[in-house]
């Protein structure tokens, strides 16, 4: 795990369980996410990740479990959380009838910022949409659209970025420069992003730890290296696969040691 | 707390602003409505029923104060699953009170425009003027925006629950209110059994009540604080309802589902 100068715990999750009826979305998932780190949750379609990031965010009520961002319970202090956080989904978007610049003011209101202008030009800058600012973001292309939720989603300089999917209707381009993008915020801002790919490459370059989820359990997690070297899997697109064919004769597996870290 | 509700405001200030479509929205149905209404009722003039033209005249203005605040909370939320932006909402530090807040400003706001250019089409085409209605008139137009968003959130409560198969019901339930609400005539010709039902409905009041004043010129103020008093106890219902089904969808988890269906 790659040194990010704090060991300050800003996720704790402790026996998150979740159940739709007879179904168990997610089984007992513990685990924390320190400050600066880079968590990827991988598992096949179904294995909770969307879910698990809901939960984290106050969008599904747990059916038992704790969970504890920024030092704080979400079922308690859900909106100081918020303001605190953000999320970008590829299966969100923004009103396509507003122009960028119209969707960035709305949002960085709701997210208290007064006087956004300079923030949103940099972030615009950043991510290489500028030219877009006036358009309507129904007449964006789909790359564009995701760097707008991104930008949306750093307007308020979060602390912890919970990204699904972030860059699934990328080409290789400009994922690449989406990542690029992403890196430079994480390292400037010291910034925790929990993020979900399917996209196995980009997890090794982007994640310092991962778990992996099948049906709703948790059934290895560590960083991407240990986790290839301890499964004997070629690669860590083999291990998904293997994962997501056989999830359920999976041990859990803890490879490499965790990294302690303190509580915020 | 108001830069929150302002962001709300605004996006719908800048959602209009452009739409041609949307603005019409606005104007379209409640002159249309209030075209037909008129010549209807320039009929029944003929057959020598001069109160009933004021009458209709002012039930159809009035009916789409109700129509619209009732639809101004249900369509503004409902809109955020079709642009697929409803968890983005879900997500900011917004309170639903906060944003409960902005969709009833924008409401009045929508309101009062339509009301003054029916007003004014009501004068120009039947010589009709809505000020006959007298200073009681913000009372009722108030009791009705009340009506329309505690029904509002009512409708809302069951859409967040079942999802687009409750979408009907956005317009669908403020039909089922105008028949025993006694918009366009009075409570008198309902059945007896329905009369009962009538006098549970704010609205039934304020139809009620405009009926008289343009009869006689009197404001009868027991009956709006009656329609007040009611509102009241519909919103505290609409309120804890909503609150209430808002918790258990977050619990069964439709709530981050919406915007996929």
């Amino acid at each position: 795990m790659k040194d990010n100068g704090s060991n300050v715990s800003v996720t704790e999750i402790k026996g998150l369980t979740k159940r739709f009826g007879t179904l168990t979305a997610l089984d007992c998932l513990t685990f924390r996410v320190c400050r600066g780190d880079i968590l990827g949750l991988l598992g096949p379609n179904g294995a909770g990740k969307t879910t698990a990031i809901h939960c984290m965010l106050g969008l599904i009520t747990p059916s038992s479990g704790s969970i504890r961002i920024l030092g704080l319970d979400i079922g308690r202090y859900r909106r100081k959380i918020l303001s605190r956080v953000n999320f970008s989904s590829a299966y969100t978007s923004l009103p396509s009838n507003l122009t960028v610049w119209e969707n960035l003011i709305v949002f960085s209101r709701l997210y208290g910022l007064k006087s956004a202008r300079k923030r949103i030009d940099m972030l615009l800058e950043l991510f290489e949409i500028g030219e877009t600012v006036d358009r309507l973001t129904g007449s964006l292309s789909s790359g564009q659209l995701t760097r707008l939720n991104l930008c949306k989603a750093f307007l308020n300089d979060p602390e912890i970025l919970f990204l699904d999917e972030p860059t699934a209707s990328l080409d290789p381009d400009i994922a690449a420069k989406v990542r690029q993008g992403l890196h430079e915020l994480q390292r400037q801002r010291g910034l925790t992003m929990i993020y979900t790919s399917h996209n196995m490459q980009e997890v090794e370059q982007m994640c310092d730890r991962v778990i992996f989820l099948a049906r709703g359990r948790i059934v290895m997690q560590g960083s991407p290296s240990e986790i290839i070297k301890q499964s004997k899997s070629p690669s860590l697109e083999d291990l998904f696969i293997a994962i997501a064919r056989n999830g359920h004769l999976y041990q859990t597996v803890i490879a490499g040691e965790e990294e302690p870290c303190g509580s915020e | 707390m108001w830069l929150r509700i302002s962001a709300i405001v605004m996006r719908y200030f800048f959602l209009h602003r452009r739409s041609v479509a949307r603005v019409m929205e606005i104007f379209f149905w409640p002159v249309m409505n209030l075209l037909v209404w008129g010549f209807v009722t320039y009929y029944l003039k003929e057959l020598a029923l001069p109160k009933t033209v004021l009458f209709l005249l002012g039930s159809v203005i009035l009916w789409d104060v109700l129509y619209r605040s009732q639809q101004g909370i249900t369509l503004a939320i409902t809109e955020e699953f079709w642009v697929k932006n409803i968890i983005n909402i879900f997500i900011s530090p917004i309170s639903m009170g906060e944003l409960l807040t902005a969709i009833c400003i924008v409401g009045i706001i929508k309101s009062l425009v339509t009301t003054v250019v029916l007003g004014f089409l009501a004068l120009f085409f039947y010589k009709f003027s809505l000020l006959e209605i007298g200073p009681g008139l913000v009372l009722f137009l108030g009791n009705l925006l009340l009506f329309g968003w505690g029904v509002g959130l009512f409708t809302m409560a069951l859409i967040f629950r079942y999802g687009r198969a409750a979408e009907a019901l956005i317009w669908g339930v403020p039909f089922l209110i105008q028949p025993v609400s006694a918009v366009f005539y009075p409570v008198t010709v309902l059945p007896v059994w329905l009369q009962k039902i009538a006098y549970l409905l704010p609205s039934t009041y304020v139809f009620e009540g405009m009926r008289q004043v343009l009869a006689t010129g009197v404001t009868d103020i027991s009956i709006l604080g009656i329609s007040f008093g009611l509102n009241l106890v519909y919103l505290l219902l609409g309120a804890l309802y909503f609150n209430w089904m808002l918790r258990r969808v977050r619990e069964m988890g439709y709530l981050s589902r919406l915007h996929l269906e």
